[in-house]
């Protein structure tokens, strides 16, 4: 079981037709996943994919004709803004937006407008969903997982595979994947995937992946002392990031003495959680519980 | 991006708030011209992109033109933190009745833009924050909508600011938040905002950071880029879309995420080595892109050894492995080199670099522990 995407999630791709989103939505193909249409203005009516998967000018037309509920975005910064609001305005209750590049004060108004449509976002800037097994919505190597009872849920992208990876190696498989992504002003954040695998009855234990900057792991830590019943090990990347500097990710960056590793970790100790010093002890500490 | 004093000021006037009259020089003679056109005693400010001007002597009250010409001398000449001063900006002094902080920035966890304000201005307002935090105002606004007329009045009434003055201050306020929403910027920050003895609000100071993500639709505001203030390899590593962070360490590192990037380093501190930087090779790292990186990573005479930590996923691990065969074509190095590569065509990626003399390993542990070994080797 899984939280967010299972296999009867109906997708469809904003962005089909540039080189990421052909390459990623043929892998989402392989591994099972149900791609009911693609998106892309001025090619409405054409099929790609050796004929598998129809395109639609607009999402209205994509939803109408496929009653797809769930969207991935791989279109270029400057259209991404639109094409979330594109993909709320049809309908689609589940928007996971893999474009890195958006500009925050976008996202600040397109988080306004997604907040009153009640429709969920997941990223930007991020590697996306996979529940291993039955649906990968996003752009986690699909063979890296298996299914089991761990949720987990990341700020990074490779870091996330490179967890998951070391997990299934180890024999532990996961419940639900969730790619939050690596900018400052995002969707879906901890605390709500926590909420959600507290209510999965397939999901046993959590591994959560922070990093610098930002507060998403002390809230994290507020909700796990206060409300989670499940057991968490966590990892906070940057350990050795110098404050000031944007590490890579919009969001990874020590402002103003705050967003530290070490705050978070504190926090999260505190919290209960067990803390990985590194990433290939998170498997460890995991088999330990 | 961080802007200049001088610009955050030009670009605050632009938005109606009132800014002292002056203007920026780059040699004493200049800055003695501009103070006798004002007249008076002006403010001689080193123009350079780091915190503590004042405390390392970089901001000083000059008298006369002559005075201004002797101070900006000294400044011009001056490093501050290990930049050069290249600029001054000379300014008419004001005489000073007290001292506000008002700036605009986005609250990340409430993901709305948030104006900051407070009675406690001319001090670092990380201090105030962590000493009174009572004595700093928060309030959200709505991006949809903007920052409201009546929002700005109890920013005012709650930080203090004498009635009379509200008006202005509510002009200046929206002017701000104009300033920040217009130019995409990630903070528009006056301190201090002054009330003078002769009853004006003025910007004495301002600082702007623009958000990089959004530069592509303000063509103008990149121009105005100092690349002189930035780290030479962290300019070549933006030219190729690589993100670069140098740090102290001897052993450079080539990562694909800026996750695994920074977990790459801190196992790296953790198996008893230091890195010589970050280094985020972001997504579809074609062969010019690796050996651009590879390039940035060997300037630092300091690295005994490069670790490669690719993970495929959006990034297919075959291509890497193209790219730094090509990049090694290149960019000759005796530096001793550890591969790891896991994830999309891994077994493809790893049989072409089965031909390269690079030392591969299976795990991040195994990777940086043979990295560490080997700077070690090489720095003996």
């Amino acid at each position: 079981m899984s939280i967010l995407v299972n296999k009867n999630t109906n997708v469809v791709v904003q962005g089909i037709t540039g080189h990421e989103g052909l390459f990623h939505t043929e892998q989402m193909l392989v591994y099972g996943t149900r791609i009911v249409a693609g998106v892309r203005p001025g090619k409405g009516g054409e099929w790609v994919i050796s004929g598998k998967v129809p395109i639609f000018d607009t999402m209205s037309g994509a939803v109408e004709a496929t009653g797809a509920d769930c969207s991935i975005i791989f279109v270029p910064a400057r259209a991404a803004p639109d094409a979330i609001l594109e993909a709320a305005d049809a309908g689609i209750a589940l928007v996971v937006c893999i474009t890195e590049g958006i500009p925050v004060q976008d996202m600040m108004r397109v988080g306004k407008y997604l907040d009153e449509k009640k429709v969920r976002l997941i990223g930007p800037n991020c590697p996306g969903l996979l529940t291993p097994g039955e649906c990968k919505v996003g752009i986690i190597p699909g063979h890296v997982a298996r299914p089991g009872n761990v949720g987990v849920v990341s700020r990074s992208g490779t870091l996330t595979y490179e967890v998951i990876h070391a997990l299934t190696q180890r024999g532990i498989g996961q419940s639900t994947c969730v790619g939050m992504g690596g900018d400052p002003v995002h969707g879906l954040g901890f605390v709500e995937t926590l909420e959600l695998f507290e209510e999965d009855p397939h999901t046993d234990k959590i591994v959560l992946i922070g990093e610098i900057g930002g507060n998403d792991e002390e809230r994290a830590a507020e909700f796990i002392a206060d409300r989670l019943t499940k057991p968490v090990v966590a990892f906070i990347a940057g350990q050795t990031a110098p404050p000031g500097k944007r590490m890579g990710h919009a969001g990874a960056i020590v402002e103003g003495g705050t967003g530290t590793a070490a705050e978070k970790i504190k926090a999260l100790e505190a919290a209960g959680a067990r803390v990985a010093r590194h990433p290939e002890e998170i498997a460890d500490l995991l088999a330990g519980l | 991006m961080r802007l200049h004093e001088y610009q955050s000021k030009q670009i605050f006037a632009q938005n109606g708030i009132p800014i002292p009259r002056g203007r920026v020089a780059s040699t004493a003679a200049t800055a003695k011209e501009i103070a006798e056109e004002l007249g008076g005693r002006v403010v001689i400010k080193a123009q350079v992109l780091v915190g503590g001007r004042g405390k390392a002597g970089g901001i000083r009250l000059a008298r006369t033109p002559a005075e201004a010409e002797e101070l900006a001398t000294q400044i011009l000449g001056m490093q501050i933190k290990g930049l050069p001063v290249r600029r001054v900006l000379v300014d008419e002094a004001a005489a000073i009745t007290s001292e506000l902080y008002l700036a605009v920035t986005n609250d990340r966890s409430a993901r709305r833009p948030v104006m900051v304000a407070s009675a406690e201005g001319g001090v670092e307002i990380e201090q105030v924050a962590h000493d009174t935090p009572e004595k700093i105002v928060r309030v959200l606004v709505d991006p949809l909508l903007g920052l409201r007329e009546y929002q700005a009045r109890e920013i005012a009434s709650r930080i203090g600011v004498p009635r009379d003055h509200w008006k202005t201050f509510v002009q200046i306020a929206r002017g701000l938040y104009q300033a920040y929403a217009a130019c995409d910027a990630t903070l528009a920050e006056i301190n201090p905002l002054v009330i003078t003895d002769d009853q004006r609000l003025i910007a004495l100071d301002g600082k702007m950071v623009l958000d990089d993500n959004a530069l592509f639709r303000h063509q103008d505001l990149a121009e105005l880029r100092d690349i002189d203030e930035e780290a030479p390899e962290e300019v070549e590593a933006r030219k190729y879309g690589l993100s670069y962070v140098a740090m102290d360490g001897d052993i450079g590192c080539m990562v694909n995420g800026a996750g695994l990037a920074m977990a790459t380093m801190d196992i790296i501190k953790f198996s008893g080595g230091k890195p010589a930087n970050f280094l985020d090779i972001g997504g579809g790292a074609g062969s010019d892109k690796v050996a651009a990186a590879l390039r940035i990573i060997l300037s630092d005479p300091g690295v005994h050894a490069i670790l490669f930590n690719i993970f495929g996923g959006i990034t297919r691990c075959d291509e890497v492995a193209r790219g730094i065969l090509a990049a090694l074509e290149t960019v000759k190095s005796p530096v001793p080199m550890v591969v790891r590569l896991v994830g999309t065509n891994e077994a493809e990626g790893r049989r072409l670099l089965a031909g390269a003399k690079m030392v591969t390993a299976a795990t991040l542990g195994e990777a940086a522990r043979k990295a560490v070994e080997l700077a070690a080797h090489r720095a003996a």
